[in-house]
């Protein structure tokens, strides 16, 4: 009897704890209303956060399309100059999820965004090369990246997005080192 | 009653699991180092290469172990070119390193080529991991 108690008791923790996870908008439908949600689908995968998120930050898949992960990852022996191989099974592992959750496969508001006014065939390799990202980080004073030793590359995300692996790109997550939160 | 001694068991386990033995993991993997050829593990020859510089290319002309990993293996390094924060090497304040031969297997692999240009020999990863066992 205790047992079939404890039992139940887990089974109902549970299930409360998952209802949020149930009812969120993470399953990839995009709504407007929520800010932070609908940006880009989070980082969810364990083998893509452990094989790609020891170097660097762990890039949503929903910032590139399909095809600019596919040849990222036939050049995994010169990653950007870094070695990033992989044995066969976790390769394929990585390639799935990266595809599967690819800007041009996403329906999250941030990722078709990114998306806007590129060929998803022909696609840089680079984030920082999409017309979207450009547009974005062009209103940025040069003063601020001047001297900014913390600011020596635009490629780490999360220097300034706080929440960029979470999926958030808001501006409300924004901390420049050396400046401050942005305001538009 | 039953249950108990069930759930006993089970958070035995799991303790078990999670705090692997770091020595024996590596015993195993030097052993099939020297199965391959490798013969006494010398962490004073794993330190000098260690510390070695190697030629490169293009961004970075000169690289070493050092230059993501620092001198002191107890501190956490840093990746050269992200920036991003490495967990110490010392298994003796990080207790998860060398625990997973798979895991070694591949930043050997990974790092060798990157640092010396070529994959490492046996010998000279039975060289490196006594010199970070070590610490």
């Amino acid at each position: 009897m205790k047992a079939t108690l404890a039992i139940s008791a887990i089974v109902m923790t549970v299930g409360i704890v998952s209802l949020p996870v149930v009812f969120s908008d993470n399953d990839g439908n995009w709504r407007d209303d929520e800010q932070h949600s609908s940006d880009v689908a989070n980082v969810s995968h364990p083998v893509y956060r452990e094989e790609c998120g020891s170097c660097h930050m762990a890039y949503p898949p929903g910032l590139l399309p399909a095809a600019s992960w596919e040849r990222m990852m036939n050049g995994l022996e010169d990653h950007f100059g870094d070695n990033a191989e992989l044995d066969k099974q976790r390769h394929n592992e990585v390639s799935e999820f990266l595809t599967a959750n690819s800007a041009d496969k996403s329906n999250y508001r941030r990722s078709r965004k990114f998306m806007k006014d590129i060929d998803p065939d022909k696609a840089t390799m680079r984030i920082t090369e999409l017309p979207y990202f450009r547009h974005e980080h062009d209103e940025i004073p040069s003063r601020i990246f001047k001297g900014n030793e913390k600011l020596s590359s635009i490629s780490q995300c999360n220097t300034c997005h706080k929440k960029a692996e979470q999926g958030s790109f808001n501006e409300d997550d924004i901390n420049i080192p050396g400046y401050g939160q942005w305001d538009d | 009653m039953r249950i108990k001694a069930f759930i006993v068991h089970l958070v035995t386990l799991v303790i078990f699991i999670s705090y692997p033995n770091a020595h024996a993991d590596t015993d195993s993997l030097l052993k099939q180092y020297s199965k391959q050829g490798a013969s006494n593990p010398d962490a004073d020859q794993g330190r000098r290469m260690w510390q070695k510089t190697y030629a490169g290319d293009g961004q970075f002309t000169q690289r070493s172990c050092v230059s993501c990993h620092t001198k002191d293996l107890v501190r956490p390094g840093e990746h050269v070119k992200t920036g991003k924060t490495i967990k110490p090497l010392a298994p003796s304040v990080n207790p998860l390193r060398l625990s997973d031969d798979r895991k070694v297997e591949k930043w050997f692999l990974r790092n060798c080529k990157w640092t010396l240009g070529r994959e490492c020999s046996v010998q000279e990863k039975a060289d490196f991991l006594a010199y970070i066992e070590s610490k």
